[in-house]
Formats: structure tokens, C-alpha cells, sequence
């Protein structure tokens, strides 16, 4: 499927939660997970696992991933002293994972995302998850299930903000921004 | 050869003298000031435009490094960064391998700077045999073949008993002795000022006392033994003190400080730079200001260089294992023309410090333009902008924070016998 | 002269890339409070891996640390050791014997042998003041050097896994009052750590002990002397003891170690002194029944054990940001 022509354009994020949901949930019945374990990236991927689990009413763990120490631009950027570290409150270990992140573009932070999981154990699987997929892949790495795709100017970024509302926010990309996404 | 001088600003301070005129020379002396003396006719003239003329410097101490390790410099390379610097003379430190305890050792090293024939050179003897403190040298032989001062340098004397001694008998021949006032027990393993910087950064100090203790004590030696004493590169304020309260009461003593301690302090340790590591160490703010005013004042009457070339890799260790010492023959004159830039001193007192009070305490005819005077002197551009690197300096040691950096003023030509022995071109 | 601040060699300018971040970890001295927090808040994240399963991190991956120790110190070396591996760094280690007349020779020669290896930091432990920043200055630009510990001088890792622990258990530095105590004279973490306390805002540094073992001037770095231990650990928040080596009695320092202890030992009693809620600290390793008393040193207020685990987040902290700005460094040329 291609993408939407190139547009500044944003959606609305409570409907988009909702289609999301649906697409979920089938794409589980239909791979036979019953029990994943959610696993939301800082910040905007865990907001967006939160509003997920509330829509589709379920319990299930939710666990949190800062991938600041995983990234591949170390000696770019240096590290970000903010970091809130990481805490995965359960085992990973032969586990179906759910991951999810609020946008998709180059596609390195679902890879730090990836070796960070890894390091903890070896799960029985990942479904990636996603709010937005943007165009702009760097890796070849796809979501299993997204919300909307979507094609940005090349000097505009997407910011989700919230935890409520949540929304989307257009951000100009300034001249020697570092990409993470 | 007969030498004519032309139109340069003559400053000479045994005369009083500062003014644009010509000197004449002739058969290696002085022959006249101003106008062309009666059938005197110049084999060669020099243009002096724009340029200061003035008697050559005479340092008081100076590592010239040979006999001794080459790595670290040898006669005819330190006598041609003399001659570069303006010194036309220099007084060689006895701590030479083997050190110039002996007759023979003062001939080679006078006979060997003849051969080179760049600054000519005064060898300041030792002391003690071996510079160990403990036997007289051979003083009187070592006056013969050319000492014109002894010296201990800061190697200390066993006791006070032999260094009464020591002083008394180099009295019996009128011996100038030259002192490097330390006390090594409050030195101790120290290498840095002693004082609140030395204590943030962890090194050890030598306390001021190391240095006025050994003051005072030698002050009543010299007293005591009527010698004639000169008291070398001095570092605290309180030792200037003590010595013009001493020359006040009518000893026969003289004091210099060398080159360093009057532009640095013991702030520039801050960075763990071995090039100030220094014997005496570089010591306070108010320390420095007091050479300052010691120099204003004619107390210390010589500036010397210190000069103490050293190959690259002593200085390439952790501060305290450095070596100590500075390169510092061809620096003097900029530095000291910045000095009477900022007002410490008139040029007049810079040449007196430099080239006549040397000479008086040294008691040699010389430091003067004056007729029937050695023609050594030199011609100096004031306002020449240079830098001191491979290709502008001579000495073998680079060991300076002034290497690689912009100076102000210059020696053009150093005349040494009414030779010209070095000429920029 | 130039100023001070101009000189390339000034200790602020060494250590930090042109744009701030920090290459070399030498001294406290010249790092301005925003870096010395940075390091504070980095730590922090690195502090919290320990609880969960993951222990490494890729961070320094591929890169070679040489621990260069020219002073014997299992304890230091090995909190170093672990903290490199925990960011996936291979380490070497380096015992330096060096002969006395021949150090400042053996130490340059001992650099171009490794230098020759590659590596990408050197953690350097050595008897000289002034040892690390020599080092600095003579490797290759592209060697981050941490000082673990120069002669006299400095100490910086230990000063500031000292500030992690203050900031941990106290909350900050504002209106605080701090003691340390004992042989300051010797003392390269005391330095450090009355530099990093008032860099970072701590409102009163004291220093308790003799005469005899406290260095000339240095209540000009910003600390109040006292030689009574219950006049200097009167109401303060944070005491930290310092170790007393058995040489000083021989060296004229001090008469004996019954003396110190009674005098300048940290017992409950004198405890009681201090603000109720003051916490204890030490460098370790702890000499009991010298410096302080083992009800003390394992008591309610002690947090000496927890220092240790902070240690090592604290030089994880400090070597990764120092090889994230050589590597930044590195990039611009």
C-alpha cells in the first residue's frame, strides 16, 4: 500500500487508537497470542500502550524501554543525561512480546529497542506496533500493525505529546537535527 | 680594524650617557664617542639608524653545559645563543661534568670558548672539591687560570664550621663568592612555593625560611670574614629585605635575581607545565612584586639569566621528576625591554643591570663604552617583532614557555674585541 | 602573561571539547557546576541498571579501556574494571612497577608501548602530582585519560561518587554542612572533595584535624579549619572520615593512634555532635578502632557499603561521557 501524498496534514490521535486497537487484536487471535507482555518505548510508546490496553480492556503487564543506552549515534549526540531507566517488571524469557512506539520512520529505534530486549532474554516473539508509519526507512524493519502511514515534508517531524490529550504536534526539522527515529 | 658606529642612540650608564651619536673603534678597545677622532679613517661603518648601542651584557650564570652530557648543549652552541641573546660575556656555572674544581677543567673550558670564539666566557669556580662541601677547593690556582668568583650553587656545605673556612680563606685572595641562599633541611624533597596553591595541588613546598634562613646565617658569615659576597637569584620579597637592611649597615655584599622570577609566579604551576619547574621555585604574587621593586630600587643590582638548557625528555615527566631549569640566554632582552615598557625600570637601569653591574661586582674592566675599554658591545633593535624557533634560536635547550611565541626586540649585531661575531641577516 | 583562563592548559581547558563536554576526567578544578551535575544525573541512570537483569550495556562496545596503575590498589582497579565491562568495554590491565631513579623515562616509554596498542582511555593511577595531567598532554589525541588518583592531588572519581552519595541520601547540596576529618594533609580525595562541594553549592566545607596534618593555606579553597572534632562536626549534615595510614606516626605527624582515635575518632559519641540525622561516609577501606568506631562504621547512619555500588555507576558515568566527547572530538577533525 503507498503512502498518502506528501502532506502536513495530521490526524486526530483518539480515533486512531481506537482502528489500532481493532487491528490488534485480530492480528493476536490470529497468531494465537493470548498473553503478550506490552512493552512501551519512553515517552510516546508507552503512552500509546497505556491508551491501548484501556481501549482494548485488558491487564496485561505493561513494561517500559529507554533505549538512550542502546542507541548507534553515541558519538554524536553523547548520552542524554535525562535517562529514565528501563524497567521490565517480568520475565521475557520464551514470552510473546508486544513493542510499541508512537512513530516509525528510520527504523533505529525499534532496532536499539530489539538488542535492548534481547539482553534481557530471548522472547518467543515481538509484534511491533505502532501509532504512525512514516516514510523514511534507514533499516528494514516494518510494523506488524500501525494506525496510519504517512509521508512528511522532509523538513518536518512528528511529536506526540500527552499523556492527556494525546496529540500530534508538526515540528521543523532544523539544518543538523540528529535523527533517532 | 677600525669601526665607526654611526647615528645610533648610544645608552652607556657608566657615563650618564643616553643620545643618538657614534662610537669609534679600533684595535678591538673603545677609541672614542662622537665625533670622528683626529686621522682616524673607518675600515668599516656601520649604519646604527633607528637602533640602540650599548655596552654587551655580561650574564652572571650560565650553564654552558660542556664538559657534560651534549644532548644537553655544549660551548659552542650556548655561546652563540649568548651572543644572539646580547651577552658578550658569561659567567660559567661550576657544576659541569667533571665540575670546574680544578685548574685544568677552568683552562679547557676557557681554552675551548676561545676556539669557538662566539661570547667570551668567566669561570666561576668552585667552592668546595666536587661542589660536595666538604674540602676547599683549590682556590688560589683556580683564581690563576681564570675563576673570577666561586661558587657552592645550592649544593650545601657540610657544616657552618667548614663554610666559615671556606670564606676565610678565599678572603686571603680577595675571591668574590657567590651565593644560591637554600637551607636543604627545610628544602627537604620540596620543589614547589609552600603556600596555599602548592597545597590544592599536592606538592610538595619549600617554605620561604629555606631561603631567608640561609640569608641571615651567611649575612653574619660574611660579616664575620670580611668576604666579598654576592647573593644569586634570590626568590622571596623578605631576602631582598634582608639584604638592603645588610647593604644599608655598609657590607660588601650584591644581590641579582634571575630573569624568571621577575615574570612569573607560582600560579603558572596550575597546569603541571615542567617548564617552571625552577630551583628557586617560582614563589608568590607578593614575592614577584618584590624583585620587581628590588630591581627598581638598585637593591638587586643584576638581573641574570639562569640560563639551563635541557634536552626534550627531562622535561617530558610528571612535574616532580622534571628536571628543573630554563633556557632563557635569548629571551632576556625582549622580556626586560617589556619590563621597561610597564615602567619598572628606565633603559638606562636595564643596561646597568645587565652589563655594568655585573662587571663592577665582578670587578672586570668592562659593562662601559668607555676609551681604552674591551670593544664588546652590541646593537639592539627595539622594536624588531620576532619568534623564537628552530630556525631564530641557537641554544640547544627549547625549555621555555616562550618557545614558539612572538617576542619584542632584538639584538641585530653582538661586537665582541671589536669583532662582529654575530650579525642578523 | 596571558591569562590564566586563556591557556590552553589551563585544567578547565584540557579536560573539556571545545563546545563543553568533558574528554578527560583530571581534576575537579575548572568543571562547572552543570557538568559536575550532568555527571551526577548520568550516574543516576546508570545506578538503577543494577536492580534488573540486564547489568551491561553496549554503550562502549568495541572500545579497549587500560587500566594503568603505577600504585597498588585492588579495590579502585577492580570498581573500574567492572564499570567498563558493565559498558561492554574490553580492559587491560597494567601493573607498572617503576624504579625510582628512572620514573619520568619508564612513564613516557610505558605510554608509547601502549599508545602502540590502540587503546581508546587510559584510567591512570600514579605517586606524582600532576601525573595524570602530564599524561594527557603527551598522548594522542585520541585517548580519553581518567585520573584515578595523582600523587596529592586529586582524586575525582572518588569525589564525586562521594557527591552521588550525598545527593542520594540528603537531596542536594543547598544549605548542607560538611566535615571531613582526619589526615587532610595526604589527602588527594579530600582535594577533590572540597572542590566538588563547593562547585556544586554546598553551604559550609569543614576540615577537622591536627595541625600537623592539615596542609598550609587550605582554607583558601573554601573550607573552615577546626582542630576540636566536637566544634567541626557540630550540627552537620554529612561526615566523611578519612583514612589514617600508619606511616604518619612515624613521620612525626602524629604521636599515636590511641591519641587520634581518642581525639579525631569517630565514635557514637562524638556522632551525637552531629546533626540527628547526619549521614556517615569514608573512602574505605576503614581502619576500625583508628579513624572510627565498628558500631559506627556499621551502624544506622553509616553509608559507607552503599558508596561502593555508586562507585561504579559513578565511573561508568564519567567514562562514557569522557569517550562520547573524545570520540565527538575525533568526528570534527
Amino acid at each position: 500500500m503507498g503512502y498518502q501524498k506528501e502532506t502536513d496534514f495530521l490526524p486526530e490521535v483518539a480515533p486512531l487508537i481506537d482502528s489500532l486497537a481493532v487491528k490488534l487484536t485480530s492480528y493476536l487471535n490470529e497468531h494465537g497470542i493470548t498473553q503478550p507482555l506490552l512493552i512501551g518505548i519512553h515517552t510516546g510508546g508507552v503512552w500509546v500502550a497505556e491508551a491501548l490496553r484501556q481501549k482494548m480492556q485488558v491487564n496485561w503487564p505493561l513494561g517500559t524501554l529507554d533505549i538512550a543506552f542502546y542507541r548507534d549515534d553515541f558519538s554524536k549526540t553523547g548520552l542524554n543525561p535525562s535517562v529514565k531507566p528501563s524497567n521490565l517488571p517480568f520475565s521475557t524469557e520464551n514470552q510473546h512480546l508486544v513493542l510499541i512506539d508512537d512513530v516509525l520512520m528510520s527504523g533505529r529505534t525499534i532496532r536499539a529497542a530489539m538488542n535492548e530486549i534481547f539482553d534481557y532474554g530471548r522472547p518467543a516473539s515481538i509484534t511491533l506496533v505502532t501509532l504512525l508509519s512514516l516514510s523514511g526507512r534507514e533499516l528494514p524493519i516494518q510494523a506488524d500493525c500501525y494506525g496510519l502511514q504517512l509521508e512528511l515534508p522532509a523538513n518536518k517531524r512528528v511529536k506526540l505529546s500527552g499523556p492527556d490529550p494525546l496529540e500530534f504536534n508538526l515540528v521543523i526539522r532544523p539544518v543538523d537535527a540528529e535523527e533517532p527515529v | 680594524m677600525r669601526i665607526s658606529i654611526l647615528g645610533g642612540r648610544v645608552i652607556d650608564p657608566a657615563q650618564q650617557l643616553d643620545q643618538i651619536t657614534d662610537v669609534h673603534l679600533q684595535e678591538g678597545q673603545i677609541l672614542a664617542l662622537g665625533d670622528c677622532p683626529k686621522g682616524f679613517q673607518a675600515e668599516q661603518t656601520i649604519n646604527a639608524g633607528g637602533l640602540i648601542v650599548c655596552p654587551g651584557f655580561i650574564d652572571l650564570c650560565c650553564h654552558l653545559r660542556e664538559p657534560g652530557p651534549s644532548y644537553k648543549g655544549n660551548i659552542a652552541s650556548e655561546t652563540q645563543a649568548a651572543l644572539a641573546g646580547g651577552f658578550t660575556q658569561v659567567c660559567v656555572r661550576p657544576d659541569t661534568q667533571p665540575p670546574l674544581d680544578s685548574p685544568a677543567v677552568v683552562r679547557v673550558v676557557k681554552e675551548k670558548a676561545e676556539l669557538v670564539g662566539k661570547a667570551k666566557v668567566l669561570p666561576v669556580g668552585a667552592l668546595t672539591q666536587g661542589l660536595d662541601g666538604q674540602l676547599l677547593s683549590n682556590m688560589s690556582g683556580l683564581q690563576g687560570a681564570g675563576c673570577v668568583a666561586l661558587t657552592n650553587l645550592r649544593h650545601p656545605v657540610q657544616d657552618n664550621l667548614i663554610l666559615r673556612r671556606c670564606l676565610e680563606y678565599a678572603a686571603t685572595f680577595d675571591l668574590l663568592v657567590v651565593f644560591y641562599p637554600e637551607d636543604s633541611s627545610l628544602k627537604g624533597l620540596g620543589f614547589a612555593h609552600e603556600g596555599s596553591l602548592s597545597s590544592q595541588l599536592g606538592l610538595e613546598g619549600i617554605p620561604e625560611t629555606a631561603e631567608t634562613l640561609a640569608v641571615a646565617q651567611i649575612l653574619l658569615l660574611v660579616e664575620q670574614t670580611g668576604i666579598r659576597a654576592h647573593f644569586a637569584h634570590l626568590s622571596t620579597a623578605k631576602a631582598v629585605t634582608q639584604i638592603a637592611e645588610a647593604k644599608a649597615k655598609g657590607l660588601p655584599i650584591t644581590a641579582d635575581v634571575a630573569l624568571s622570577h621577575l615574570l612569573f609566579t607560582e600560579a603558572c604551576l596550575e597546569s603541571f607545565d615542567s617548564n617552571f619547574h625552577l630551583e628557586p621555585p617560582l614563589r608568590s604574587a607578593t614575592d614577584r612584586l618584590g624583585l620587581l621593586q628590588g630591581l627598581k630600587d638598585g637593591t638587586l643590582s643584576a638581573v641574570s639569566s639562569g640560563h639551563l638548557p635541557h634536552e626534550a625528555a627531562a622535561k617530558m615527566a610528571p612535574f616532580s621528576v622534571s628536571e628543573p631549569g630554563m633556557s632563557s640566554l635569548e629571551v632576556v632582552l625582549p622580556k626586560m625591554l617589556t619590563l621597561v615598557e610597564e615602567g619598572w625600570l628606565s633603559l638606562t637601569d636595564m643596561v646597568r643591570r645587565l652589563a655594568l653591574a655585573p662587571a663592577e661586582l665582578l670587578r672586570i674592566k668592562s659593562g662601559a663604552l668607555l676609551p681604552g675599554y674591551s670593544a664588546d658591545l652590541i646593537l639592539i633593535d627595539p622594536k624588531a617583532s620576532w619568534i623564537l624557533n628552530n630556525q631564530t634560536g641557537f641554544s640547544a635547550g627549547k625549555n621555555t614557555p616562550f618557545w614558539n611565541q612572538p617576542l619584542k626586540g632584538r639584538v641585530v649585531t653582538s661586537l665582541v674585541n671589536g669583532e662582529i661575531r654575530y650579525n642578523l641577516k | 602573561m596571558s591569562s590564566a583562563l586563556n591557556n590552553p592548559a589551563h585544567p578547565r581547558n584540557v579536560q573539556l571539547t571545545s563546545d563543553g563536554r568533558l574528554k578527560h576526567f583530571l581534576s575537579i578544578n575548572g568543571l562547572s557546576k552543570t557538568l559536575l551535575t550532568e555527571i551526577l544525573d548520568t550516574a543516576e541512570s546508570f545506578a538503577n541498571m543494577g536492580e534488573q537483569s540486564v547489568k551491561k550495556v553496549p554503550l562502549l562496545r568495541g572500545k579497549t579501556i587500560v587500566n594503568l596503575f603505577f600504585e597498588n590498589s585492588t579495590r579502585t582497579r577492580a570498581t573500574f574494571e567492572l564499570a567498563a565491562k558493565r559498558l561492554s568495554a574490553d580492559v587491560l590491565n597494567l601493573d607498572i612497577k617503576t624504579s625510582s631513579t628512572a620514573k619520568g623515562e619508564t612513564l613516557m616509554d610505558t605510554l608509547q608501548n601502549i599508545e602502540a596498542m590502540y587503546a581508546d582511555m587510559f584510567v591512570v593511577r600514579h605517586a606524582d602530582s600532576g601525573a595524570a595531567h602530564f599524561i594527557a598532554s603527551q598522548v594522542t589525541p585520541r585517548v580519553a585519560i581518567i585520573n584515578a588518583g595523582d600523587g596529592r592531588h586529586a582524586h575525582p572519581t572518588q569525589a564525586m561518587l562521594d557527591m552521588f552519595t550525598i545527593r542520594k541520601h540528603k537531596g542536594g547540596f543547598e544549605g548542607l554542612k560538611v566535615a571531613i576529618v582526619g589526615d587532610i594533609l595526604h589527602s588527594r580525595v579530600a582535594r577533590s572533595q572540597i572542590r566538588a562541594l563547593n562547585t556544586l553549592g554546598a553551604e559550609e566545607v569543614r576540615l577537622v584535624a591536627p595541625k600537623t596534618l592539615l596542609p598550609i593555606g587550605i582554607e583558601e579553597m573554601g573550607a573552615k579549619i577546626y582542630t576540636r572534632m566536637e566544634d567541626g562536626i557540630r550540627d552537620v549534615d554529612v561526615v566523611i572520615m578519612l583514612r589514617l595510614q600508619k606511616e604518619r606516626m612515624s613521620g612525626a605527624l602524629l604521636p599515636s593512634e590511641a591519641e587520634f582515635y581518642r581525639l579525631y575518632g569517630l565514635t557514637t559519641e562524638k556522632l551525637s555532635y552531629a546533626h540527628p540525622e547526619a549521614i556517615v561516609m569514608h573512602p574505605g577501606p576503614i581502619n576500625r578502632g583508628v579513624e572510627i568506631e565498628s558500631a559506627v562504621a556499621d551502624g544506622s547512619r553509616s553509608v559507607i557499603l552503599q558508596q561502593v555500588g555508586y562507585g561504579i555507576a559513578t565511573r561508568m558515568a564519567v567514562m562514557s561521557m569522557a569517550m562520547s566527547g573524545q570520540m565527538h572530538e575525533r568526528a570534527q577533525i
